[in-house]
């Protein structure tokens, strides 16, 4: 029998990607119509996660807020806090000391190095690869040991607080985390022999999801995925925050903005962080690590507030509610580097104890909203790669 | 890049009737304008050599009931001059009866989802947006919740929310004891 082309009938296939899928790494689901294997259209829908952070954020004090800021990108819960700390006393006109200053330094690179390699171990996994999943891993296990050792959370850290940090670094954190530091680049060297030059790797990476300069600037994307296109723009460069000036390292450009090269620029800024936080362990000044008490902006220290009546006033003028500080009138904004791109709180306060209004500028959002723009053409199997290089987090794509 | 007083006099002759003030706290500079004209400015700032803010970072909006201002509802643009690394912050006003103005679609694609945001969150429309609709809320959610005048618990979402009623009417009842 043969087959005449009337016979054979063709159709768009509509496809349902999430938004329970393993390759998502949260919730969010890609309306495909595929011919055959390429994607002629992929409709995101978000919004599974919303959470309404932004609408608490204006019933809940400054200091309260930090532990909702954790729960964003809850892969780097501490860039969230240090981006959230330095816009609310850009706002109160105060800045922190710089043991504080350097010490969040240290937490944002640490908290870029594990984002980094969990961002590579699960865009491996995504296409399966599944070994440098586990090498990323093992690292960011003692990475998140150093930040229990700190803050006592692995995961809701809460490190900052207005005007400095939660509590100063214990006495060996010095030499444990050197020797963390110490093993980050054998890690790094293994991922890189898996990987780099791995020929399943470079056939599913290179040329895909490419991402040009004037797209990127069209539709407001920063961080690793900005510079995988060659876009120089580096917040701790251009505009340093938290005395990032004091640091060297470079910027790492890419220049096709495939998913190869996006893997490559978190590659090696794995490698620059790990440089900055050399230089803050060599530099670390000493020193309080929050601004004077008498500000009232702080909390006395805590043997004090247990041994004088005159602490205990002070702690509980700052902690009770209708006690605590009040920003003056207006609205600031910090842009900070986070590992995905540019993080900043927009706060407007209308002179009370709350925000008036506390809006997360969120880097995984816009990066997600080029996904639509640069999936066409591209076959379904793709479909990982991309969403994994983009790295998108859920908590901080619905807020 | 015009300082406060020259950046206010060049708006207010270019932009007479919709150029509100320029501001200024902590070093960042905030232009405000009526909402109907905000697609002509951000297309000046975002050309016009003197300025060049060729990267959009931010659109929010703020719902100002219970502080007060030129009106109920800011639009909130935040420009970057990525060669100059200089910021400015647009605040295009829109009053409550008819919260509308322009996309800037047109200037920068990352308004899309940014605007549908806005709108899901505040009620405002955006005019010649290709797309608008909720982005964050179900679709028949019928409240802006980032208004001033919603509650923080919401007005009985969570229970009104449809349930798919499992084993109700059919064979195995849901009540059962096995005692």
């Amino acid at each position: 029998m043969t087959l005449t082309a009337k016979e054979l009938s063709t159709e768009r296939l509509e496809l349902n990607f999430g938004p329970s899928h393993p390759a998502t790494h949260g919730t969010l689901r890609v309306q495909l119509e595929a011919d055959g294997e390429i994607v002629t259209r992929a409709d995101a829908e978000i919004g599974f996660l919303h959470s309404g952070f932004e609408k608490l954020g204006e019933h809940l004090s400054y200091n309260q807020y930090i532990t909702i800021t954790d729960r964003m990108n809850y892969l780097s819960p501490l860039c969230n806090n240090v981006a959230f700390a330095l816009a609310v006393e850009k706002l109160l006109g105060i800045e922190a000391p710089r043991r504080a200053q350097y010490l969040r330094v240290l937490m944002c690179e640490l908290s870029r190095i594990a984002d980094h390699l969990l961002a590579i171990g699960m865009q491996a996994v995504d296409v399966g690869a599944f070994t440098v999943f586990l090498y990323g891993f093992r690292i960011r296990e003692k990475i998140y040991d150093l930040f229990e050792m700190v803050c006592g959370a692995r995961l809701t850290t809460s490190y900052t607080r207005v005007g400095g940090l939660m509590r100063d670094v214990p006495d060996d954190f010095d030499a444990v985390c050197r020797e963390v530091l110490a093993e980050i680049p054998t890690a790094m060297a293994q991922i890189d022999g898996l990987l780099t030059h791995n020929r399943i790797w470079l056939d599913r990476t290179r040329n895909i999801g490419v991402i040009t300069p004037e797209l990127a600037i069209s539709y407001g994307l920063t961080g690793p995925i900005a510079r995988a296109t060659g876009i120089d723009y580096d917040i701790r460069v251009k505009e340093p925050y938290s005395s990032y000036e004091d640091f060297t390292f470079d910027v790492i450009i890419g220049e096709n903005g495939d998913v190869y090269d996006r893997y490559m620029v978190r590659f090696y800024e794995v490698w620059e962080s790990l440089k900055i936080c050399e230089q803050v362990l060599d530099k670390l000044p000493s020193g309080p690590v929050n601004v004077d008490a008498d500000t009232k902006y702080t909390l006395p220290p805590r043997n004090e507030i247990f041994n004088s009546i005159e602490a205990l006033i002070h702690h509980f003028e700052v902690t009770m509610e209708n006690r605590g500080f009040t920003p003056p009138v207006g609205e600031t904004y910090v842009p900070t580097e986070s590992p995905n791109g540019e993080l900043g709180y927009f706060i407007v306060s209308d002179g009370g104890r709350e925000p008036y209004r506390v809006r997360t500028r969120p880097p995984s959002l816009i990066n997600f909203s080029v996904f639509p723009e640069i999936m066409p053409g591209q076959t379904i199997s793709d479909i990982v790669a991309v969403l994994g290089s983009l790295n998108i987090i859920a908590g901080e794509l619905d807020r | 890049m015009p300082a406060l007083k020259q950046l206010s006099d060049l708006l207010s002759a270019k932009f007479p009737d919709a150029f509100l003030e320029v501001t200024e706290f902590r070093g960042m500079l905030s232009i405000h304008i009526r909402g109907g004209l905000i697609l002509d400015l951000l297309r000046m700032l975002k050309t016009d050599p003197r300025f060049a803010y060729n990267f959009l970072a931010d659109i929010t909006a703020v719902d100002h009931l219970k502080k007060g201002g030129h009106t109920r509802y800011s639009v909130v643009y935040h420009l970057l001059n990525q060669h100059d690394a200089k910021r400015i912050v647009v605040h295009a006003w829109v009053d409550e009866e008819n919260p509308e103005l322009p996309s800037v679609y047109a200037l920068w694609k990352t308004a899309d989802w940014q605007e549908r945001e806005v709108f899901d969150l505040f009620g405002i429309r955006f005019e010649g947006h290709p797309d608008l609709r909720r982005i964050m809320n179900p679709e028949d959610f019928g409240f802006h919740p980032l208004r001033k005048d919603y509650p923080l618990h919401g007005r009985g979402e969570r229970d009104d929310f449809p349930v798919v009623g499992r084993t109700i009417g059919s064979k195995w009842p849901a009540d059962r004891s096995f005692e």
